[in-house]
């Protein structure tokens, strides 16, 4: 008994919220590994343009929730969620067409473009302020609960509950069914070969017949599709504010390159490796251990960081997994 | 082969003053013109250019790991942080209470945990057993946190309302400031040592990582310096306004000179602090050209400009860069320093790294990567136009939707135009980038 | 070099967590083509005809070069280290800047088309380093060779395979990961899948042990049997010349010796000069 309460409550606070924030950083990390293997650089606007995309959808959710559409017990987001990703697309792709495209012509060297997404980074950062201003928001709306504490605890008679937000499903329903999508793309569609042979060789992509233009525009408007969905996933299960989007790009980058840069498949290990490894240390186990050794009494909260320190988790992973592996754990570089 | 569109015209000496003077003029217009566009008052103007050549110092650390190394520092933030401790731990006076309370158990706690990692680091190297490191790594973890967490209940408990923290040294606060460069310059060891001279360097995420987690660390440690309650009353190099003003001959001075006495103070304080943030500026800069006109610096250019080459002539590439990512750091540290002097206030909340990181690096691209003078030409212009375009952005927008209908749409605009500077920013960035890359003052 | 690579090419480039600088680009994909003109009667079946041009604006490094291939035959260009081999072959795909002279194939004038549309047009070309996708497998190797095909390609697979049994076995395997002979298979076989007009082999058999080398030669030899000309540079200059129908000597960037390989190793000159005795 003593052991079901204790994986309640490790389930309750440390798996679920992990997997549903590790969905979110694999998500994100994607976008900045497509970008590195592709156009082959780290894209410092990539949090700005994810807090960019889930700032027109809240725009567009509130505008269909002012006509009255809802998506019933799924959150209004839902349905405003594919023309948010339409208009990101359409900023990002501007956005190549005005700064990136010079550059790559040229052979410029990556670094440039490095500093280009600097710049990209502080324009986007203000339109996201222009467009919804600096506060935060919640815009999750719909049922809030597919299991509740309460239910749970009746249900099992169990005294610790275990609670299932429906933003959380929905996350790792979504993660699943676009991480699918985007590997089946990958790896089985003419396009999506032609991008990894793109990455892989842009000489001998242009001279089996592939138009890079095109390798270029699909990787945007799929990093722009991924960093949309990511940045709505993470605003409904906590809440919008554009500088945490901005913040968010620590543990996105640290998943990419812990799963080695260009890697898709690490980019979700990664981003499950660094979400799991930040809830987990900085989660206070004493009631977990409780259940499992009643016998001892800890003097503290068994809490080995405080949750202000999150982000020291993903730089430390980082560099344990950068001193065995400087590839990453899965060989960077091979979108 | 180049096809240099800019060489034509940055070939000019007349350049660099010309632009110099063209700042200079705004700063004079800004203390002496009243109008929707300045401010008219000198106070403001000096405010604006003593940040500015705080803002001058930070871009040189960072031109220096850029322009002579090549390093991409994205953790300029957390390296100005911890030059921002110094005048803290250093010039304040010592807090009563604090020593009996635990400061030694702390810093026994603070060695033990130090010691940790060199032990893990030791371990490893001689058993090459990851076994052996985990075991040490826990053990230090828990002797560390059994000294640390009852040191740091007791300094925090001791006085909370007004200290709380392990107070200062109570030294002078000029004397911090080097300290701050030693602080940084130590963070930038740590950081430097493990990103550089993996199989390939990984510096920006390492450096954009550390950035954060020291003003995390700033934020969240109370006994250091206490945390988001902030420090006040730093000590300071130069006179108090108060003081100035209650002194008969400098209001006679000023009264001179056809200022108020308050006024007067303002600009006297401000002035001060300007000859000691320029004296500090020229010294760095001098320092800077002399390393770079030494066999050392060239050795540095040569490194720079083709590593593979000098890795072959025997050059230890990577030590070199680790140095120069020191010393930048360290002046980095130093203009932390100076800037927590200037406010008198240490606010760690303030610690954004829009605007202390990548602010600064929009600085030394607009200057000229490489070149010390356009990296200070750089500073304290995007500075200006940082400030201004609070003030303009919304006067820009007043005067476009002016013809408009009063509506809910004008009201947006009018509101969310001080957030027009990061676009602004960013395009300046963008423009330079594209069409003038070697930045407003080319390296030679 | 441009002002921004001027400015910023050396600096950050070492910074693995910024920038990835492996498997970059160097060929200018935005070069538009010009018009294809009718060719000369009485031509190979492909010739670069007096070519004269070098890389960029840079000097000149072909002079007045010629080289051909008749069908269903092989010739190699061989020559010293730096004589333009390499060069010739990319002045005939177009990597270069020809001031004088003209590429004809099949009866068409393709002086004017870019590489890319060389491709299209029958030319099959397999450089000399990184010619193959190394995380890809080997059978999506030869799947991007096919890319511009709309026809179903899996008969041209299966020749391929048929031809390379060794890699065959791999197909599932990514072509990085295979040996050095092997990934010269794989990149062979990638030219081949564009069903091309003429191969092109930029030094086939650089880095490989001789026992791989004479297998290669095999294949190749193998290849224009089968009625497909093939057009290749050596540095194994005795080897190639053994199995040309036709063999080019370059030095300087200019035409040498000309012959049939067995009339070439007969001539003294090119046996004192330049095979060794």
């Amino acid at each position: 008994m003593d052991f079901l309460n204790a994986l309640v409550v490790f389930l309750n606070f440390v798996f679920i919220p992990a997997a549903a924030y590790g969905a979110q950083l694999a998500l994100g990390a994607l976008g900045v590994t497509l970008i590195y293997g592709i156009l082959r650089f780290s894209n410092f606007a990539h949090g700005d343009t994810m807090a960019f995309g889930t700032a027109t959808v809240i725009l567009l959710t509130w505008g269909l929730q002012a006509i009255g559409i809802t998506a019933g017990p799924l959150p209004t987001a839902l349905i405003a969620l594919p023309f948010g990703i339409a208009l990101t697309a359409l900023l990002v792709l501007g956005t190549d067409r005005a700064v990136y495209k010079f550059y790559r012509r040229q052979k410029a060297a990556p670094i440039i473009l490095v500093m280009a997404s600097v710049g990209v980074m502080f324009v986007m950062n203000g339109l996201t302020r222009l467009l919804i201003g600096v506060d935060e928001y919640r815009f999750d709306d719909g049922a809030r609960f597919i299991m509740d504490v309460r239910t749970f605890r009746e249900m099992t008679g169990l005294p610790e509950g275990l609670a299932l937000r429906s933003t959380q499903a929905l996350t790792l329903v979504v993660a699943v069914i676009v991480v699918v999508v985007l590997f089946w793309f990958l790896n089985r569609t003419k396009s999506g070969k032609a991008m990894r042979a793109y990455s892989d060789n842009e000489d001998l992509a242009l001279l089996s017949g592939i138009d890079p233009e095109r390798v270029v525009r699909l990787t945007w408007i799929i990093a722009a599709g991924l960093a949309t969905i990511a940045g709505t996933l993470y605003g409904l299960d906590k809440s919008f504010k554009a500088f945490n989007y901005f913040q968010i790009l620590l543990p996105i980058f640290a998943a990419a390159i812990v799963g080695g840069l260009g890697n898709p498949v690490g980019a979700i290990a990664g981003g499950f490796l660094v979400a799991f490894s930040e809830v987990a240390v900085t989660y206070p186990w004493v009631k977990v251990v409780g259940y499992l050794a009643p016998w001892y009494e800890p003097g503290g909260l068994m809490q080995l960081l405080g949750t202000e320190y999150k982000f020291a988790v993903s730089f430390v992973i980082l560099i344990v997994v950068l001193l065995f592996r400087p590839t990453g754990l899965f060989r960077g570089k091979s979108v | 082969m180049a096809t240099n569109r800019q060489a034509a015209t940055s070939s000019s000496p007349w350049r660099a003053p010309i632009l110099f003077a063209v700042l200079a003029a705004l700063f004079v217009l800004e203390g002496t013109v009243r109008n929707s566009m300045f401010s008219g008052s000198w106070n403001t103007s000096l405010a604006i250019l003593n940040m500015g050549l705080i803002s001058a110092i930070t871009a040189l650390g960072v031109n220096m790991q850029w322009g002579y190394a090549g390093l991409f520092n994205v953790g300029v933030v957390g390296f100005l942080a911890m030059g921002a401790l110094a005048p803290v731990l250093i010039s304040l006076p010592p807090v009563e209470g604090a020593w009996q309370a635990g400061v030694p158990r702390l810093l026994l706690a603070l060695v033990v945990g130090l010691g940790t990692l060199a032990m893990a680091k030791l371990a490893w190297t001689r058993t090459r057993s990851g076994i052996v490191v985990t075991v040490v790594l826990i053990a230090g973890f828990v002797a560390y946190r059994w000294l640390f967490d009852p040191a740091v209940t007791a300094i925090e408990a001791n006085n909370p309302a007004r200290n709380g923290n392990i107070g200062g040294l109570g030294l002078p606060v000029l004397f911090s400031w080097l300290v701050g460069g030693l602080f940084a310059a130590a963070a930038a060891w740590a950081v430097g040592k493990v990103a550089l001279g993996l199989r390939s360097d990984y510096l920006a995420i390492a450096t954009l990582g550390i950035g954060e987690i020291i003003v995390a660390i700033m934020k969240n440690e109370d006994w250091l310096a206490r945390g988001v309650k902030n420090i006040t009353s730093i000590p300071r190099p130069v006179a108090q306004e108060v003081d100035l003003q209650q002194n008969p001959d400098f209001v006679d001075f000023a009264t001179g000179w056809g200022f108020p006495a308050a006024e007067a103070s303002g600009i006297w304080v401000k002035l001060s602090y300007m000859s000691l943030f320029l004296v500090v500026l020229l010294i760095i800069i001098l320092l800077a050209e002399l390393a770079l006109k030494s066999p050392w610096g060239r050795m540095m250019r040569a490194i720079r400009d083709n590593e593979t080459a000098a890795e072959a002539m025997g050059k230890d590439v990577t030590r070199r860069h680790l140095q120069i990512f020191i010393l930048g750091s360290a002046v980095i540290g130093v203009a932390g320093a100076m800037m927590v002097t200037l406010d008198g206030l240490l606010a760690p909340t303030s610690y954004n790294p829009l605007r202390y990181t990548f602010l600064i690096w929009v600085m030394v691209i607009v200057g000229g990567s490489g070149n010390n003078w356009g990296a200070v030409l750089g500073s304290v212009t995007i500075w200006f136009l940082w400030i201004k375009a609070e003030v303009w952005g919304p006067a820009l927008i007043a005067l476009l939707t002016g013809p408009l209908p009063d509506s809910a749409f004008k009201a947006h605009l009018l509101d969310s135009a001080p957030h027009m500077r990061f676009i602004a920013m960013g395009l300046v960035l963008l423009l330079v980038l594209r069409f003038a890359p070697r930045g407003l003052l080319p390296e030679k | 070099m441009t002002d921004q690579n001027a400015t910023f090419g050396n600096r950050g480039n070492r910074d693995a967590s910024v920038v990835n600088t492996k498997g970059m680009g160097t060929i200018d994909g935005t070069r538009r083509s010009g018009p294809v003109g009718a060719g000369r009667a009485g031509d190979p079946f492909l010739i670069g005809e007096s070519m004269t041009g070098g890389y960029g604006k840079g000097a000149d490094i072909l002079h007045d070069c010629t080289i051909s291939v008749e069908q269903g035959q092989i010739a190699v260009i061989v020559g010293p280290n730096g004589a333009g081999k390499s060069t010739a072959m990319k002045a005939i795909f177009g990597m270069l800047n020809l001031r004088q002279g003209s590429v004809r194939l099949n009866g068409q004038d393709i002086t004017a088309l870019n590489p890319q549309d060389r491709v299209k047009a029958g030319m099959g070309f397999v450089p000399q380093v990184n010619n193959i996708f190394p995380s890809m497998t080997v059978e999506e190797n030869l799947e991007m060779g096919a890319y511009i095909r709309r026809d179903d390609i899996r008969a041209t697979m299966e020749q391929v395979y048929d031809l390379f049994p060794a890699v065959a076995e791999k197909r599932r395997q990514a072509a990085g990961e295979l040996s050095g002979g092997q990934r010269q298979q794989v990149a062979v076989g990638r030219a081949l899948m564009t069903q091309p007009q003429v191969l092109m082999l930029d030094e086939p058999t650089a880095g490989v042990s001789p026992i791989v080398m004479d297998e290669l030669f095999d294949r190749i030899i193998a290849i224009a049997r089968s009625g497909l000309p093939v057009l290749m540079v050596e540095q194994n200059a005795r080897q190639a010349m053994m199995i040309a129908d036709k063999a080019y000597v370059l030095v300087q960037g200019a035409n040498a010796h000309t012959g049939t390989g067995k009339e070439l190793m007969q001539n003294d000159e090119v046996r004192r000069t330049f095979l060794g005795g």
